[in-house]
């Protein structure tokens, strides 16, 4: 009962607080400070037409890269986690039919669920979209793939190379950044190309390729492992 | 009489952050089911993002892209016809990090549920006193 109370308390203090910023809130007019900078120069010194894009790869690119790392961070310490013993690798993973629908389906879709990802991380300079959406798609494509068959064998020599490739060639790429431009992850390797076109902005399609890649093998072998983990019981 | 003030798009995704927060806040308060309260994170975790995303609203602009809908030139200004990309950048970094913390949450729920054979909150009290 004092717990309901508490936590009763707790919400409606939080409703009040946020009723009052939503009093006090009104729509800006304008952009402020930095945005505006990005608006004035982003088109002419990244020549990506999607400018949340050269915020995240190019401006604020150490960002993207650290955030690639939680992101595999996360995804060993899921295979650690879920490790599992020398015996239940051979096991089956007991489950109920899957439906004719859900196997057809997935057989027709699969494939192109994986070429809308690509697409999506080739064109993340130009449309919205970008290298994370990307990947998750491509990731979405992998667990309708175990959805449809639960004991389906995914290898994961693939993915472990892909993602190391991937990697490192995002790293290698900021490195040319600092030989032949102005800094690390600079997008002017390659001159900037032209405006709107699939291969232009520079490094920018190379780099959100890499990261496309990268997240979606991450997210397949999170994927992965949760399938495995199934067998031990 | 209600005030039409409140009904513009900035106000309205405001709102709608806040009700998720505090879905979020409550679920993660009262539910039992360990699963039940991941998924309450990331309702509020939605809620929060939506709430970064509409702070950089900017009324009648449009989407950072510049394209047929802005102008297709490189080189200029545009900053009178967009609404402030460097929220919606940010958004991103959040999303992803939501994600693995969630992923990370599963992961612990499975051990759990290995280690008692039960989902339920009340029964993992070995450090209670």
């Amino acid at each position: 009962m004092l717990k309901n109370i508490i936590i009763a308390v707790i919400l409606i203090v939080f409703a009040v607080l946020f009723f009052d910023l939503f009093m006090l809130y009104e729509a800006r007019t304008g952009l402020t400070g930095i945005a505006q900078y990005y608006a004035q120069n982003g088109a002419k010194e990244v020549g990506a037409a999607n400018l949340v894009t050269s915020i995240v790869v190019t401006y604020r690119g150490f960002d993207t890269l650290g955030e690639v790392t939680i992101l595999f961070v996360a995804a060993s310490i899921i295979s650690f986690f879920l490790k599992l013993k020398e015996n239940d690798e051979s096991k089956n993973i007991s489950s109920k039919d899957t439906t004719e629908i859900l196997v057809t389906a997935s057989n027709v879709l699969v494939p192109v669920i994986f070429l809308f990802g690509i697409y999506v991380f080739i064109n993340g300079h130009l449309t919205p979209g970008g290298g994370f959406q990307g990947g998750a798609i491509i990731a979405t494509g992998v667990a309708l793939m175990i959805l449809a068959n639960p004991n389906i064998k995914i290898n994961t020599q693939i993915i472990h190379w892909v993602e190391s490739i991937s990697g490192v060639g995002y790293v290698v790429v900021g490195i040319f950044g600092l030989i032949l431009a102005g800094g690390f992850l600079d997008n002017k390797i390659t001159g900037l190309g032209e405006f709107g076109a699939l291969f232009s902005a520079g490094a920018i399609p190379i780099i959100y390729s890499f990261i496309g890649l990268k997240v979606g093998a991450e997210i397949s072998n999170i994927l992965n492992k949760y399938q495995k983990s199934q067998k031990n019981d | 009489m209600i005030n039409t003030e409140y009904f513009t798009l900035g106000h309205i995704s405001l709102l709608l952050g806040f009700i998720l927060i505090i879905v979020g806040f409550w679920g993660i308060l009262t539910q039992k089911n360990i699963v039940k309260i991941i998924l309450a994170f990331s309702i509020a975790d939605a809620g929060i993002n939506i709430l970064i995303v509409s702070l950089g609203y900017v009324i009648g602009k449009t989407a950072p892209i510049i394209d047929g809908s802005v102008v297709q030139k490189a080189g200029i200004d545009v900053s009178d016809s967009i609404v402030d990309p460097v929220p919606q950048a940010l958004v991103l970094t959040s999303i992803v990090i939501g994600f693995g913390v969630t992923a990370l949450m599963l992961a612990y729920a499975m051990k759990l549920f290995t280690a008692k054979k039960t989902l339920h909150i009340n029964k993992f009290n070995d450090l209670k006193w």
